[in-house]
């Protein structure tokens, strides 16, 4: 479980996070959805230690990582995998190698056992035949896959996808929603989506967090929205012609 | 004031990266790859600039030595052999390195600072200031001073090839030239010259390349100030060394 505590940032003169405070329960996808420039990113990055708060608190089942120092981070980061936006594959390194790269660093496994941790968290995202070849000759969605194993990997407690649909087709964005909800049950995981996508919000969201202009604006589950009567989040999510009458047959 | 936080930065960096490895034989294994693609893969171009940089120390150097007239031929062994070893070799190989090797790096960091791979290691736990930067600074260190006594053996045996092609002095008396006088601390300098022009050449790349912020365009820009700087740094430590030294 993740619980954060009256988090703010600013950058300069400029406030990004106001007072945001909620918790991420383990075994659940928690989304947090919100307009460009919203703090979305900025909220992921201060979970996950790469920026600093000015004020308040995360905990990580009852650790604060706002007061560890560099070390007690790195130990912490061990638990926690995260998918990246533009997936920060290692261009130089194979598939195998990329996936395979965590338990190179961090455990003592020999050669085959890594290798058969490898193969299975491949073949849990659905790739198979594609240990040999680079980052750069898969489509986006294998990317995705391949980065999504290599988050995994180590059986992380804590998984954080940065807009894990970007720039995919609305069916592999599918795909790739539903392995992401189910490994997050399966290993029972915290995983934390940042997202911007109507489809992964209904199909994914166990819990919804709206952020606006740097605030909290809203929380609930994927089937609260549909029921809200938040006018902020009702123009965000239901922006198009056809999610305002998509909302109204729902609502009948 | 920009410069001096440079400066600060550039040392704050080289500080951070001294750290325990989370795996040894991680480390050992960037150490050993690094070594080989700073020493195998500019080989052929310290090689190949040696050579000619020795044949026209030797010939250029005759004709002077021609025109005086009183001076015996045999002492052009000694010449290209001094000026070889304590200013060609080291210095034009430096040069050469930062060149290719700084850009290398600088690019290599850049990259995977822009496409969040850096960001990848850290969120994996991984130290990579120590993992991305130390390597390469052990690998440069330890590799560029065999390429120097390469370079500076191939710059030797060039202004031997020129000089007796050339019909300036005979191989007798280019090799008698070589032993007159020889010093061996004059290969100490040229040691201390390599450790530390290797050391600078992979740290303020790495430095140039680990802190990119932006896109291409800023990848290109901190590529180039690598060069830039490296090649200032090496030419003015190689101030320092030759007068502290000498």
């Amino acid at each position: 479980m993740i619980e954060i505590k009256n988090i703010n940032k600013s950058f300069g003169q400029q406030q990004v996070l106001k007072g945001i405070s909620t918790v991420f329960e383990s075994g659940k996808c928690s989304l947090i959805i919100g307009r460009s420039g919203s703090g979305k990113t900025v909220l992921m990055n201060c979970l996950v230690g790469l920026l600093v708060p000015e004020q308040g608190q995360i905990l990580y089942d009852s650790r604060d990582i706002t007061k560890m120092d560099n070390k007690q981070k790195q130990g912490l980061r061990k638990e926690m995998g995260m998918l990246f936006q533009k997936n920060a594959l290692f261009d130089s390194m194979t598939v195998e190698q990329n996936v395979q790269f965590p338990l190179d660093m961090f455990t003592d496994m020999g050669i085959k056992e890594k290798q058969e941790r490898v193969n299975f968290c491949l073949s849990r995202v659905s790739l198979v035949n594609a240990n040999a070849k680079f980052p750069s000759e898969l489509s986006g969605g294998m990317m995705k896959r391949v980065a999504l194993a290599r988050a995994i990997v180590l059986n992380p407690k804590y998984l954080f996808c940065d807009e894990p649909n970007s720039g995919l087709d609305p069916k592999t964005a599918i795909v790739i929603d539903e392995l992401i909800q189910e490994i997050t049950v399966e290993f029972n995981i915290t995983t934390i989506v940042n997202t911007h996508d109507m489809n992964s919000v209904m199909g994914i969201g166990d819990k919804v967090v709206y952020l606006f202009e740097g605030m909290k604006n809203w929380e609930g589950s994927s089937s609260e929205i549909l029921k809200t009567d938040s006018d902020n989040l009702n123009d965000f999510i239901f922006a198009s012609k056809f999610y305002k009458e998509l909302r109204k047959a729902a609502l009948k | 004031m920009g410069v001096l936080d440079g400066i600060g930065a550039y040392f704050i960096l080289l500080y951070r990266s001294v750290a325990k490895p989370e795996k040894y034989s991680m480390y050992w294994r960037e150490i050993l790859r690094q070594m080989n693609d700073i020493g195998v893969g500019s080989f052929g171009i310290i090689a190949i600039v040696a050579v000619f940089i020795g044949a026209v120390t030797a010939v250029q150097f005759s004709i002077k030595l021609l025109a005086i007239g009183t001076i015996p031929m045999w002492w052009m062994g000694g010449i290209v052999r001094d000026s070889t070893v304590l200013e060609l070799a080291p210095t034009i190989s430096a040069l050469l390195l930062a060149g290719k090797v700084g850009s290398n790096i600088a690019s290599e960091l850049g990259t995977m600072r822009i496409s969040e791979q850096i960001d990848a290691m850290e969120i994996m736990g991984v130290n990579t200031r120590s993992y991305l930067i130390m390597p390469k600074i052990i690998g440069s260190m330890v590799i560029v001073p065999p390429l120097v006594i390469t370079a500076m053996f191939l710059g030797i045996i060039g202004g031997l090839y020129a000089g007796t092609w050339g019909g300036f002095f005979t191989q007798e008396e280019y090799i008698r030239g070589l032993q007159d006088q020889f010093n061996p601390y004059y290969l100490t300098v040229l040691m201390i010259k390599s450790v530390v022009f290797g050391f600078l050449i992979a740290s303020i790349s790495c430095y140039k390349g680990y802190n990119v912020k932006g896109g291409a365009l800023e990848l290109g820009t901190a590529s180039t100030d690598a060069v830039v700087m490296s090649s200032i740094a090496i030419i003015i430590s190689n101030f320092i060394i030759a007068f502290v030294l000498l």
